[in-house]
């Protein structure tokens, strides 16, 4: 198998070379933090006033785990360490009860981010003479632009179309025989659902690889998606948090993703618990920064649950791999590859007075696409007997909802006292989707 | 003034036999009945014997209930008869916002049942013209 590597002298880094680079970018990382806010005063209470108070890759476990929470509780910038004239650009997520998280990047930070994805793009084998259409969201969301980059620096010809508008994606797709493209497994489904609608067969296009991501799937998926397109499929993982895609990346044996250990730390927890776990374990990663100028963030517990693997891999990068993502740890849910907890659902739907209380989430699958439905209760006290007034209320609902989680749900109004209640804590959620298998 | 009962209801089945139900037990009767569908979900508007003991069964038993303030006019059960009170309405510029007829004596009198903006307006206005309105209790017993 034909090889080709980004930074071959990085990638294929001694593992004791390696950790001597870990332990000076983790001092670096602290060096950062100190210059935060939230870590000045959290730092301190774990005994930790320099950088220098670092003395072995051990001594990160004196340092507690940073959550979503913190980030959300350090908006807008408890977290940023640099002066903002040197922050390019910062991505923010949607607020979960109204406060987002914000990642702040200095031109550096932009810079290895680029990088670090290209190691990714080329390690599949893509190369300056593809075409790349990239079918994921461009702006606050990290998926877009952070291949978009990768791909212009690997040379790539991009198609920058973002996402939805299949007719277009198809028409494009055949025009400039688009090579390479960059979506979620459930879009690239929906696309070949709607193929033959718009008189397209797949001998019009001459994709040979696809890159996936943002939203969990399983082994046959891909192998669906191709066996369906005829060309292969590489799993990517990222969070903007880390700064979005190019975290982890397969490289052409399709064998787990290598998670690119100068750039991050890696740790690994058991599911709902501070109990470290090792290698081929399953548990909740938890990441590190070493890189990052603008926020630096040490421990973060990215929710998300795959197992760690130390086994080399044939194509010689060092870098160690993470299974594909099995779940998540907290009741965050993923809808056509957005984030959406349920609180944020909740939030809207308690400010509208004429809903009650009770309400119930349901996500389905039709055809390749999540479909998200909100049920909500009349309000009996509020309740006018206008059933123009229930048309805007059902409209206004779904516009709300819209705002705080970009995606806009189909809503139910029921009667009061219809969604059943269930002992104790209220089951929300209705996840009615196929389950993974892994 | 005239009441009538606008009821939420989720369409599907077994909704109206347990409306119905409800106002059986409390020993109300039912005048006229129309239905105002949306797909999922409509609205279930009932002239009853007792508006407000009607209502507050209903509210008992969870449903979202309002009670509406109704224009009931009496016409002619014969050719032309609607056509004179939509004459009127025209001429008076009244827009309504939903209605149903039914009859009370056959080939003699009928009763227009309208929900306007107005009603206290619109019955001064019908009256003016000549028209009978009926009153809340008077319409159950007619």
């Amino acid at each position: 198998m034909d090889i080709t590597f980004w930074d071959k002298e990085r990638e294929t880094l001694e593992r004791s070379q390696l950790e001597v680079l870990q332990l000076q970018q983790l001092k670096f990382t602290v060096n950062q933090a100190l210059k935060t806010r939230f870590y000045q005063r959290r730092l301190a209470r774990a005994g930790i006033h320099s950088a220098d108070d670092i003395r072995t890759l051990d001594d990160l476990q004196r340092i507690p785990f940073t959550t979503k929470d913190d980030l959300r509780e350090a908006y807008p910038d408890k977290l940023l360490s640099e002066p903002l004239d040197d922050v390019v650009r910062l991505h923010t997520s949607s607020g979960t009860t109204g406060t987002p998280t914000v990642i702040y990047h200095t031109a550096k930070d932009v810079n290895s981010w680029t990088n670090l994805t290209a190691r990714g793009v080329v390690a599949t084998g893509a190369s300056r003479k593809d075409v790349f259409q990239n079918m994921m969201t461009y702006g606050l969301f990290t998926g877009g632009l952070g291949l978009h980059y990768a791909a212009e620096l690997v040379g790539m010809a991009i198609i920058p179309i973002s996402s939805g508008n299949t007719q277009r994606q198809l028409k494009l797709m055949k025009d400039f025989q688009t090579t390479v493209i960059h979506a979620t497994p459930s879009y690239i489904m929906h696309i070949h659902a709607k193929m033959e609608e718009w008189g397209y067969s797949i001998d019009d296009f001459a994709l040979s690889k696809a890159f996936i991501g943002a939203e969990a799937h399983s082994e046959s998926m891909r192998r669906k998606i191709e066996e369906l397109f005829h060309m292969d499929v590489y799993n990517s993982y990222g969070m903007s948090e880390m700064n979005g895609p190019g975290v982890a990346f397969e490289c052409v044996y399709k064998d787990h993703m290598h998670i690119w250990e100068d750039t991050y730390l890696v740790e690994m927890a058991k599911k709902g618990t501070d109990t470290l776990v090792g290698e081929d374990e399953e548990g909740e990663l938890i990441l590190t920064t070493l890189q990052r100028e603008a926020t630096p963030l040490l421990r973060y517990r990215s929710g998300d649950l795959t197992v760690l693997t130390g086994i080399p891999c044939a194509c010689g990068r060092t870098h160690r791999r993470i299974h594909r993502i099995k779940g998540r740890a907290d009741d965050m849910m993923i809808v056509n590859g957005v984030n959406i907890y349920p609180e944020q659902i909740e939030a809207v739907i308690m400010k509208i007075p004429e809903v009650g209380t009770n309400y119930q989430i349901h996500i389905d699958k039709t055809g390749s696409l999540d479909r998200l439905t909100v049920k909500t209760e009349i309000y009996s006290k509020m309740f006018t007997g206008d059933v123009n007034a229930l048309d805007s209320l059902r409209h206004d609902i779904k516009e709300k909802l819209k705002a705080s989680i970009i995606i806009g749900p189909a809503v139910e109004l029921h009667e009061p006292g219809s969604l059943p209640v269930s002992e104790g804590k209220a089951k929300r959620v209705f996840d009615n989707r196929p389950k993974i298998e892994v | 003034m005239a009441k009538q009962l606008n009821i939420f209801v989720e369409n599907k089945p077994g909704r109206f036999r347990k409306i119905t139900a409800i106002l059986c037990d409390a020993g109300i009767n039912i005048r006229a009945i129309e239905i105002q569908d949306r797909g999922e979900y409509g609205i279930m508007k009932l002239l009853v014997s007792d508006p407000h003991k009607a209502h507050m069964a209903l509210t008992d038993a969870g449903l979202a209930v309002a009670l509406k303030d109704v224009v009931a006019i009496v016409i002619d059960d014969q050719p032309g008869g609607l056509l004179k009170l939509a004459e009127a309405f025209e001429h008076r510029g009244i827009n309504m916002v939903d209605a149903y007829g039914f009859v009370i004596e056959s080939t003699k009198q009928a009763v227009w049942c309208v929900e306007v903006k107005e009603p206290e307006k619109v019955t001064r206005q019908v009256e003016d013209d000549g028209f009978r309105v009926l009153q809340d209790c008077e319409l159950y017993e007619y």
